[in-house]
């Protein structure tokens, strides 16, 4: 609606004219919000533009979900399916789940299982307080990403089995996947680590840390550290990233053979609670 | 692109919406279930073994 003099011959003044100027730029709008709902019109170089903006931004954010993926999902999942792993292999287990009465005893030289377990194979259980009360994490043979990222604490290959004389390795992650050794900084020296396998519980204590370049395989020694020494002690070690959100360096934290107690003779009472919540079958015969 | 897909999906607005929205929920479960699991194994920060004995 062009505004309409009041008289066709008389003068335009300069209201008129803006006022036309504004109902002009009113209908271009107009136009162009309803052309919104239409496909816009654009040359091939257009198009082409758009898209490959718009897959940069997808790209942008799947790189966001994959963060929050990698930092949060994983470790829900990483726990679920390590505490269904415990309860797997408990259920399997013989023996009382209550501590021994007389738990000075000495049950002499340790069993050993008698050849390493299959690769994936769930072969214990590890318990350590300082890192909670209910910390109880699957023991699986083998450190490929197939048993690091879902079960836990990956025993590598051809290191020495719990309770024998040698270097019983493993390693875990400390970030993501179930940060199974996220705590591992804070050890303190006479800490107890106990190993359930089939045949028993093994109490380890932890006797220091140690961060190595990523290349130091010799810490997996029989002796760690010392290629050409021949063992005389049962040893633990435990392998992580270091630092906490990185991986520039391995923390290594070692740990020594306090004493073992056959699965017939009960848990350690330290970790009692724990095994039977593992259990729930055993503790529930028991009364 | 999207505003391609958008327009061309069939049905009323309301339908076209949570069409767009089932498409974009399969799309991060695929994700999140084959293509991060995956990815994870390239990742270098997470990597706890000593001696590149392979995995993160």
């Amino acid at each position: 609606m062009s505004p309409t003099p009041a008289r066709p011959d008389a003068p335009v003044g300069v209201h008129e004219l803006l006022r036309g100027n504004a109902t002009a730029r009113r209908r271009k709008q107009e136009r162009r919000r309803r052309e919104r709902g239409r496909a816009p019109r654009r040359g091939v170089f257009g198009t082409i533009v758009q898209v490959i903006g718009e897959l940069l931004l997808t790209a942008g954010v799947i790189v966001l979900l994959f963060v929050a993926w990698e930092l949060w999902w994983t470790n829900i999942s990483a726990n679920n399916a390590q505490a269904e792993a415990v309860h797997t292999f408990s259920a399997r287990l013989q023996g009382p789940v209550t501590p021994p009465a007389n738990p000075q005893k000495d049950f002499g030289k340790p069993a050993v299982l008698a050849a390493q377990p299959a690769e994936g194979e769930v072969f214990g259980v590890v318990y350590i307080p300082r890192f909670g009360p209910d910390y109880s994490r699957p023991l699986v043979q083998g450190t490929t990403p197939a048993q690091l990222d879902t079960l836990g604490l990956g025993h590598y290959d051809g290191t020495a089995l719990p309770g024998a004389i040698g270097n019983f390795a493993v390693a875990g992650h400390r970030q993501t996947h179930g940060a199974v050794l996220d705590a591992i900084d804070t050890l303190v020296p006479g800490d107890r680590i106990y190993v359930q396998t089939r045949d028993g519980y093994y109490t380890y204590v932890f006797r220091n840390l140690q961060i190595v370049l990523p290349d130091r395989r010799d810490v997996l020694d029989p002796v760690p550290t010392e290629p050409h020494a021949t063992p005389t002690q049962r040893l633990l070690t435990m392998t992580s990233c270091n630092p906490r959100f990185g991986s520039s360096e391995r923390i290594i934290a070692y740990s020594v053979m306090e004493s073992w107690q056959p699965a017939g003779a009960g848990p350690p009472a330290a970790i009692a609670n724990q095994v039977a919540v593992n259990r729930p079958a055993a503790a529930a015969e028991r009364g | 692109m999207y505003g391609w897909i958008f327009r061309n999906l069939p049905g009323p607005l309301w339908f076209r919406i949570l069409t767009a929205m089932l498409f974009i929920a399969a799309a991060v479960l695929v994700l999140m279930n084959f293509v991060f699991p995956w990815l994870s194994q390239f990742n270098p920060f997470t990597d706890s073994t000593i001696g590149g004995a392979a995995g993160p």
